[in-house]
């Protein structure tokens, strides 16, 4: 039997970037959709608003930059930018919101700085961390799973709620709208309540909360399905869950009753939205091995310090933006030995 | 000695050299007060008042003093206009000096006033000096005013709000609101908004000068044109 054999260099084809973001796109799908289900229509449409202001300020600041629509606005970086911040934000926010957020991302975060691969921080969270600063009351209007599957809003009633901030006949934004289990866990451990006696309430589930442990599962699903096909490297994720497990698991081992679980820390939030698809963004993210592994690391231990002794219920936008300003330092460490030469980079 | 004619020096002071935009200085106060108007203007003139007042002192013994002990010799003369201007300010816009705190007596570390001093005062006449701080604090103040002004507008859709700080109890009419109902936009007034703005306005007067670069090398060229 005889194997064809071929010369070196044996070379991988190349990944355009709309591929690597189409791919991305698609593994977001099964946990929008689980979102969806929870939430409601308002996340669909959401997501469509903010890709649409996305697309818009995008092809607005090429046009100001005199660079071409055509190779740009299709390599899907800004649909994916708008999907990012869709899914960080409320399910019931108000279209301004998302106007401002996604806004600022593409202006001020992307083509500020040079457009895409050359921005120094997220773009989707540098809008939505913009957003959460700016307008506290808008972005605690989470709904409550359990309560909307119950009310069951049509998606003509959604609309008016996003665009008009009017809610159909009968309800309030007090009745439906409901504190996140984080923000629970914030405020009850703040009152020193047992963590027990928090959880025992109906929001919580067998992991996180109801509901968002199952979005945060189908994102896990994505995410494994991008690290097979080689979209993102294992570093960054694993690095992430992975501090945060243990810290987590550190404080709860010492007092389970004022220190969640290291599970509920993993399955409630954007951990594991942030873990494959947030923090391992290949233009803001470490991109050395080692410095990935950092970077994770790095982004972990923030979320758990910003949920646990933070003022904001959920830290992963800030992490992530935290870190982003230490990639050139930990790039700049982390420096792969070149082959034929020692670590210090001399002719070995 | 230098010898500036007083076109350059407002020239400068106002645009080309302006402290705030291209010598960057006092960036500290600049985004720390700017806020509001009302408070980007008290600011702004007691820092005019200052550079005016240390620019005349420092121009006044010139050539008296050693350079080897120059600089202890200005910030004694900066450090003691300021805090007369404080007790001023204390005395006569006192809800005004509440607000803008620590950063009145800060004035004395905004390197503008120790930059004009040693660059500018302590070469030139008295009457030149005066003018440099005069433009020089316009200049700052200007820059501030628009600072804040931005700031407020987006921040929280008004102009002049608390304008009684300054103007006494007549001016509370002054406010003007310009956006009714309006929400708000944090950012825009806490610590980021600052230095956002800032870099705004710095992009601004880039692409100012870039500008009036370009008409400028079109009128020599034509000019070259019209001569060949």
């Amino acid at each position: 039997m005889r194997f064809k054999t071929f010369s070196s260099p044996h070379m991988a084809p190349a990944r355009s970037v709309n591929r690597v973001m189409g791919q991305v796109l698609l593994a977001l799908i099964p946990g929008t959709a689980a979102m969806t289900w929870y939430f409601g229509w308002g996340v669909l449409i959401n997501v469509s608003l903010a890709v649409t202001v996305a697309l818009a300020c995008e092809a607005l600041m090429l046009l100001m930059r005199g660079r071409t629509l055509t190779p740009h606005i299709t390599d899907l970086s800004a649909v994916l930018a708008g999907w990012l911040f869709a899914l960080a934000v409320p399910p019931l926010t108000p279209w301004w919101v998302t106007l401002v957020g996604v806004g600022f991302a593409m202006v001020m975060a992307k083509h500020l700085y040079g457009g895409l691969g050359y921005n120094p921080f997220n773009p989707a969270m540098v809008g939505y961390v913009v957003v959460l600063i700016s307008f506290p009351r808008e972005m605690t209007l989470w709904l409550s799973p359990s309560v909307i599957a119950e009310l069951n809003l049509s998606l003509p009633q959604t609309f008016t709620a996003i665009f008009a901030g009017t809610l159909p006949d009968g309800l309030t934004w007090d009745t439906i709208t409901a504190a996140t289990p984080l923000d629970r866990i914030q405020t009850g451990v703040g009152q020193a309540h047992p963590i027990s006696e928090i959880q025992a309430s109906p929001f919580f589930g067998y992991l996180g909360g109801v509901g968002w442990e199952w979005i945060g599962l189908w994102f896990l699903v994505g995410g494994l399905w991008l690290l097979k096909r080689g979209v993102i490297g294992w570093q960054i994720p694993a690095a992430m869950l992975g501090t945060l497990t243990l810290l987590s698991g550190l404080f709860w081992l010492i007092n389970p009753e004022t220190y969640a679980s290291p599970l509920f820390h993993v399955f409630s939030g954007a951990a594991i939205l942030g873990a494959f698809f947030i923090a391992t963004d290949p233009v803001s993210a470490s991109t050395t091995p080692r410095g990935r592994l950092i970077f994770g690391a790095g982004v972990g231990a923030l979320v758990f310090v910003i949920r646990t002794w933070g003022s904001y219920a959920e830290g992963v936008a800030f992490a992530v933006l935290l870190m982003n300003m230490m990639v050139p330092l930990i790039d700049h460490y982390t420096q792969p030995r070149v082959f034929g030469k020692t670590t210090a980079g001399k002719e070995g | 000695m230098n010898d500036t004619p007083y076109g350059k020096i407002i020239a400068d002071g106002l645009w080309y050299n302006n402290a705030a935009l291209v010598q960057l200085l006092g960036l500290c106060p600049l985004l720390a007060i700017s806020g509001t108007v009302v408070n980007a203007l008290g600011l702004g003139l007691a820092t005019t008042l200052t550079l005016i007042a240390s620019n005349v002192s420092v121009s006044f013994i010139r050539n008296w003093v050693r350079p080897e002990i120059r600089i202890p010799i200005y910030v004694l003369i900066i450090a003691s206009v300021v805090t007369a201007i404080e007790l001023a300010m204390n005395a006569y816009f006192h809800e005004l000096y509440l607000v803008l705190g620590i950063f009145i007596p800060l004035i004395v570390t905004n390197c503008a006033i120790i930059g004009r001093a040693e660059a500018f005062a302590s070469k030139h006449t008295i009457p030149k000096a005066f003018v440099d701080g005069l433009i020089m604090g316009i200049g700052f103040t200007l820059v501030l005013v628009a600072l804040g002004g931005m700031r407020e507008v987006i921040g929280q859709g008004t102009l002049f709000d608390q304008a009684h700080l300054m103007f006494g109890e007549a001016a509370r009419g002054l406010t003007v609101t310009l956006i009714e109902d309006y929400r708000g936009f944090l950012l825009a007034i806490l610590p980021p908004g600052a230095f956002i703005g800032l870099g705004l306005l710095l992009a601004i007067k880039n692409l100012v000068d870039d500008q009036l670069e370009k008409r400028a090398t079109r009128r020599a060229e034509a000019l070259r044109e019209a001569q060949a």
